[in-house]
């Protein structure tokens, strides 16, 4: 235990220092060039370390993965677009993309309700009790999603009818009279995978809710004194007055929540491994990788992800330059 | 993640949009709010209000107090009855142990894995910090040719999903022997967080006046002076809310942690929980003492540093 903790703690100290002697090292070197040189050269010693980071992370990967995805499960020989046919034409796949559909429109969506709900509410309290009561929903966002899969075992557990039931669902369920359900196990109407969602909607509120919250207090309080003068209700001000003017917030939290969604994995990895039905785009992705050893089907679906989250991407870079212009 | 897991957030670009819309309240702030309107100045919030607020935090509390009691008792009572039933049969409270704890402390290998967690979050979060701001502090204060198409490229790869990287990294860390180390944790979680790092610190630094660094730069003193001297102090808010956001998302990651770590001597806490989550037996009673010893210390650093980190996620709306 001793070797682990001092090894921890000198390989700690040594990244850390290990990063701060670069920047001053490159720092020094870059001093060393005439002061013309210098300034030419500088922004981009600066920029070194981050982009050497995206290149070798993100940009190399993303172009061997594309190579990968036209050859076989070994990357040794090329089979063309053989991957994604026999991706797009098995039925398992289709219901994982099926699912994950699902998963990026029922997730923000529920999050955005529940977030909005909170904050609408919470801003009438006090400003002590709206802070402690925000932060009981914030709290999931600290926990992992294995944590939070230990956390729903206890909500989701079946026990046979005859015995006490140790799960709060069943045993609520059952107390009206029901069966015990194996809610995880049951594929009518892919209960399973909502059961799933609930969780990942725990955990996604609190940030949908933080978000929203700060764009409601940012609603001009005039606007709501007129319709209140007008004589408007508490509802027609929500509906009319408030919701307008925070739409582009609600598109940004709909947006982040959803490259969350797709990327989301270890909650359906650990839950169910893929399996009664719930696979998703992220987790089939690691069972091709890990499991059934196919480079080739893996880099496919990784491509597929990308070319849904394209459009996303397109749109953050537009919203993004409408800003800039505007600063 | 998800991260967190869960989502990388991308905030700030609608919400920014929002109030320089509507921005009449902007100079009044968030507090001053309060108090122009008649209803909520004075009159509390109606009962039904207080009620509706009050079902939806228990709903969401719950589960975290259902594991919570659950890890406190004996295995037989966990595996009969389930944990509300302490409250509706008081005698059994005597029940409640920590000895599913004491066991998880001597029996397994969460301890160290704590440790392995901290030696892969702690350098996870301070290398990036620092990286970015570097380069965050060149985007904002340095003129050079393609800055904008390399911030246009920082925004677009703000969306790629990390499992673009996970098989080619994973070659270059078998030929480089790499894989298993934390060194193999740190550079990749350097590597996915980075363009979110660059965006975030940047659209900070961007709000802090030009003319300090002017002056600054008429006093004589060089860009890497000006950096740690000025800038860094100054953007401290937008550094602490990244690096909290960075440091939960790598302690609660999991998947770069099962490629690139794997289970073994440098498993860190997610690991070894997936692990303990397959065992049957008197692994399922460990299991809820083991889920809760994982999340202790992100939750107490949540709980501290909550401010911060709000602040950070609304960046874009109460800026500066």
């Amino acid at each position: 235990m001793t070797i682990t903790i001092i090894n921890a703690l000198l390989a700690v100290a040594g990244g850390v220092l290990g990063a701060i002697a670069l920047f001053w090292l490159l720092n020094k070197l870059a001093e060393l060039l005439p002061s013309k040189a210098q300034e030419t050269v500088k922004p981009f010693v600066y920029l070194l370390p981050a982009f050497a980071a995206i290149g070798l992370y993100l940009i190399y990967p993303f172009v061997q993965t594309l190579v990968y995805s036209f050859a076989n499960r070994d990357s040794t020989a090329w089979v063309g677009l053989d991957n994604y046919t026999e991706l797009l034409t098995s039925p398992s796949f289709r219901s994982t993309l099926l699912n994950t559909f699902l998963w990026i429109i029922v997730v923000p969506v529920f999050a955005i309700i529940f977030g909005l709900l909170v904050a609408t509410l919470a801003d009438r309290l006090r400003p002590g009790s709206e802070k402690t009561a925000k932060t009981f929903i914030f709290l999931p966002l600290a926990i992992s999603a294995v944590g939070s899969v230990a956390i729903w075992r206890l909500i989701y557990e079946a026990k046979p009818a005859a015995s006490d039931q140790t799960g709060l669902l069943n045993a609520i369920w059952t107390s009206f009279g029901g069966d015990p359900v194996a809610w995880l196990q049951t594929t009518d109407l892919r209960l399973n995978s909502f059961m799933l969602m609930v969780i990942l909607i725990w955990t996604q509120a609190g940030f949908a809710m933080v978000l929203l919250s700060a764009a409601i207090k940012g609603v001009p309080v005039d606007t709501m004194e007129a319709a209140r003068i007008d004589g408007a209700g508490e509802n027609k001000i929500f509906f009319r007055i408030v919701l307008p003017q925070i739409r582009a917030t609600m598109i940004t939290v709909f947006i982040t929540v959803l490259i969350g969604v797709l990327k989301t994995f270890d909650i359906v990895y650990v839950a169910t491994n893929g399996n009664f039905d719930t696979n998703i785009i992220a987790v089939s992705f690691y069972q091709e990788l890990f499991v059934n050893r196919n480079a080739g089907t893996a880099a496919a679906i990784v491509i597929m992800l990308m070319i849904v989250i394209l459009p996303v991407m397109l749109y953050q870079i537009r919203q993004f330059r409408a800003e800039e212009a505007t600063r | 993640m998800s991260q967190a897991t869960t989502a990388v957030p991308v905030p700030g670009q609608a919400t920014e949009a929002d109030t320089k819309a509507t921005g009449t309240r902007r100079g009044k702030g968030l507090r001053g709010r309060k108090a122009p309107s008649a209803e909520d100045a004075g009159a509390p919030a109606p009962l039904w209000v207080k009620i509706a607020v009050a079902l939806i935090c228990l709903a969401w509390f719950i589960p975290v107090f259902g594991l919570f009691i659950t890890s406190l008792r004996p295995r037989d009572a966990a595996q009969s009855s389930g944990w509300w039933t302490l409250f509706t049969s008081p005698s059994t409270l005597t029940q409640l142990t920590a000895e599913n704890y004491a066991q998880i402390i001597e029996q397994t290998n969460l301890p160290t894995a704590f440790i392995n967690s901290l030696a892969i979050s702690i350098p996870a979060t301070i290398i990036p910090v620092l990286i970015a701001a570097f380069a965050a502090y060149a985007f904002t204060f340095m003129r050079f040719p393609f800055r904008n198409a390399l911030l246009v490229l920082v925004v677009a790869l703000l969306v790629v999903p990390n499992q673009v990287a996970l098989a080619p990294i994973l070659n270059i860390y078998g030929s480089l022997g790499l894989n298993g180390t934390f060194a193999a944790a740190w550079l990749a979680h350097i590597g996915f967080a980075m363009s979110l790092a660059i965006y975030l610190i940047r659209n900070y630094m961007s709000t802090l006046p030009l003319e300090i660094i002017e002056s600054a730069k008429i006093d004589g003193a060089s860009h890497f002076q000006t950096f740690w001297k000025l800038i860094i102090p100054m953007s401290v808010p937008a550094l602490a809310a990244f690096a909290i956001f960075q440091f939960l998302w790598v302690w609660n990651d999991l998947l770069v942690a099962l490629v690139f770590v794997g289970p073994g001597t440098n498993q860190p806490l997610t690991v070894a929980l997936v692990s303990l989550l397959g065992q049957e037996g008197q692994g399922t009673q460990l299991l809820t003492a083991g889920a809760f010893f994982t999340m202790v210390l992100p939750i107490v650093v949540f709980l501290l540093l909550q401010r911060y980190f709000v602040r950070g996620l609304t960046a874009g709306s109460v800026k500066g």
